[in-house]
């Protein structure tokens, strides 16, 4: 159920994103609420991976692209001008379409990669680590003895865990995924869609999806992207039976799009 | 049924064009047979002479006087050694930086210009770097050194080694560098732990053919390191090294030496053969 009380973790205000010249988001204001999950659903191109790309200011490495507006983490200004955007990953995390285990690491080096790039050493803190992030993906018992082989090595929707497992490593209050299970198979699937249900518990959760049954399945909150725009956000069991505006009716029950 | 007009033309075509097909195989076949038996007709004849002349002395002495029976390469081999270890270390950091600088930080004009020099730099013949190395090394330091010759040969790797990490980084897909920098990974620490590292095997490549093409070069060091008929390991002395032992021994008049060129010879390619050998069985072992 909806919690209406929990606090908001994330705000968003006329938030504008442009490849060049571009504007490919259009001044959106949303609100993600602490331990939800809130899926961003819409055609193809209509600015919802680039939207959440604005949230962990990883839009902004693509050449030519910015972004403008607001974005908050609780107390914080994502984009203010000392804000380092290194910290901003750090607690917003990030897993994206394709699985991308690094090459020539192998499964224990992947997970914790984040930590120990960022200069933690202690081998039992790293274990430990290791072992509670793939666990919470739901990989653990997969891969327990075979931590040392490559993370080449293990299948499509394995892979996709480990890198959740490796974003949950460096423990971020937020999680973003984008379209994290389009390129895998049903079971795959289903399997990630259990773990965000677990880890709701720990981490706030937005999620780009293209699968519609995924969102009503797994988010509490909804937003339709359309042409750049956030046509409407509310809770996933009215935007999936009573939505307000005439596009997201269309959109959700497959008349477009 | 009606043949069509085009298939009437394929038709009347056909003996042709079956026989132009049999030409341009049978003479790309030849041309890759060619190949193939020219190197292993080099590689049979070094063997042929090579082999009388390698003996247990020949690795591990020093060469005699003139007019002495015996004696051997034991120096140049341990100098030719040094001398690449020496150059790759150099020729390694440096080539793989600029290729990093190349790929990930270069400005478009300014990345083009540091590239053509680059390319410029490997069609240099290796004389002149030589002479090059000679005029800012050996002529200040008064001496002919193994210093002046690690960095004549150090210098020669760098566009090779340069131009293949540049390749190979930029075909790392950019979703790798994205999932390092939203764990909040510092860009740089991205590029060196996940970029580069992820791309060892194919710069290992690179390196490869680098300190393959320097092991046997011969002309910048006559310039540098010169040569030494005793044992020499400090940095400011003249060193020997196989070519140009190979060089001096084959030029001289004398039959016993003529042989012990042949050897060294046969040395220095299966030296080549061998790094090129090891490196491959590490790559595939590393991509099992």
């Amino acid at each position: 159920m909806v919690d209406h009380n929990s606090e908001l973790v994330l705000e968003t205000k006329g938030l504008k994103a442009y490849f060049g010249d571009n504007l490919a988001v259009r001044g959106v204001d949303f609100k993600v609420h602490s331990n939800s999950v809130t899926a961003i659903i819409g055609p193809s191109g209509c600015g919802k991976s680039t939207f959440i790309r604005c949230l962990n200011r990883l839009h902004e490495e693509v050449p030519g692209a910015r972004a403008e507006g607001s974005v908050r983490l609780k107390d914080q200004d994502i984009y203010a001008k000392d804000m380092d955007p290194v910290m901003v990953r750090r607690q917003i995390g990030m897993v994206f379409q394709k699985a991308n285990p690094f090459p020539g690491m192998t499964i224990f080096e992947n997970v914790v990669a984040g930590l120990k790039l960022a200069g933690i050493r202690k081998k039992s803190f790293l274990e430990e680590t290791a072992e509670r992030s793939l666990t919470h993906a739901a990989l653990w018992d997969e891969v327990k003895n075979k931590l040392h082989q490559p993370a080449t090595s293990l299948s499509g929707g394995q892979q996709q865990r480990l890198c959740i497992a490796r974003t949950l490593a460096i423990d971020p209050p937020v999680l973003l995924m984008d379209e994290p299970t389009s390129a895998l198979d049903p079971i795959s699937t289903s399997k990630i869609e259990e773990l965000i249900l677990q880890i709701k518990k720990h981490v706030t959760i937005v999620i780009v999806t293209h699968n519609m049954q995924q969102a009503a399945r797994v988010s509490d909150y909804t937003a339709f992207f359309l042409l750049g725009e956030l046509v409407e956000f509310d809770e996933t069991s009215k935007m999936f039976t009573v939505p307000k505006d005439k596009r997201t009716e269309q959109y959700v029950t497959g008349k477009f799009g | 049924m009606k043949k069509s007009a085009l298939f009437q033309f394929a038709e009347r075509k056909y003996p042709y064009r079956k026989l132009k097909n049999v030409l341009i195989l049978s003479t790309l076949y030849l041309s890759a047979m060619l190949a193939v038996t020219f190197l292993g007709a080099v590689f049979a004849y070094v063997v042929m002479r090579g082999v009388p002349g390698l003996s247990l002395s020949f690795l591990t002495e020093l060469p005699k006087p003139v007019g002495e029976e015996g004696g051997g390469m034991a120096n140049a081999l341990l100098g030719s050694l040094e001398l690449v270890f020496l150059a790759s270390s150099l020729g390694i950091v440096w080539g793989v930086m600029v290729g990093v600088y190349l790929s990930e930080f270069g400005r478009e004009k300014m990345a083009s210009s540091v590239r053509f020099a680059t390319e410029l730099l490997n069609s240099v013949p290796s004389i002149v770097i030589g002479v090059f190395v000679y005029v800012i090394l050996v002529k200040p330091l008064k001496t002919f050194s193994t210093l002046a010759g690690a960095v004549a040969l150090g210098v020669l790797m760098v566009p090779t080694i340069a131009r293949t990490t540049e390749e190979i980084l930029k075909m790392m897909p950019v979703h790798f560098r994205e999932a390092g920098l939203a764990l909040g990974i510092p860009r740089w620490k991205v590029i060196l732990k996940v970029v580069v590292r992820g791309s060892i095997p194919g710069i290992t490549t690179g390196v490869i053919l680098a300190v393959a093409r320097v092991a046997g070069e011969t002309a910048p060091l006559l310039f540098t390191a010169l040569n030494n008929r005793f044992w020499q390991f400090g940095l400011f002395e003249p060193i020997a090294s196989l070519p140009v032992q190979i060089y001096t021994y084959a030029i001289s008049p004398f039959e016993e030496w003529h042989t012990q060129a042949w050897a060294g010879a046969l040395i220095l390619v299966l030296f080549v053969f061998a790094i090129n050998l090891c490196t491959r069985v590490l790559l595939a072992k590393r991509s099992q």
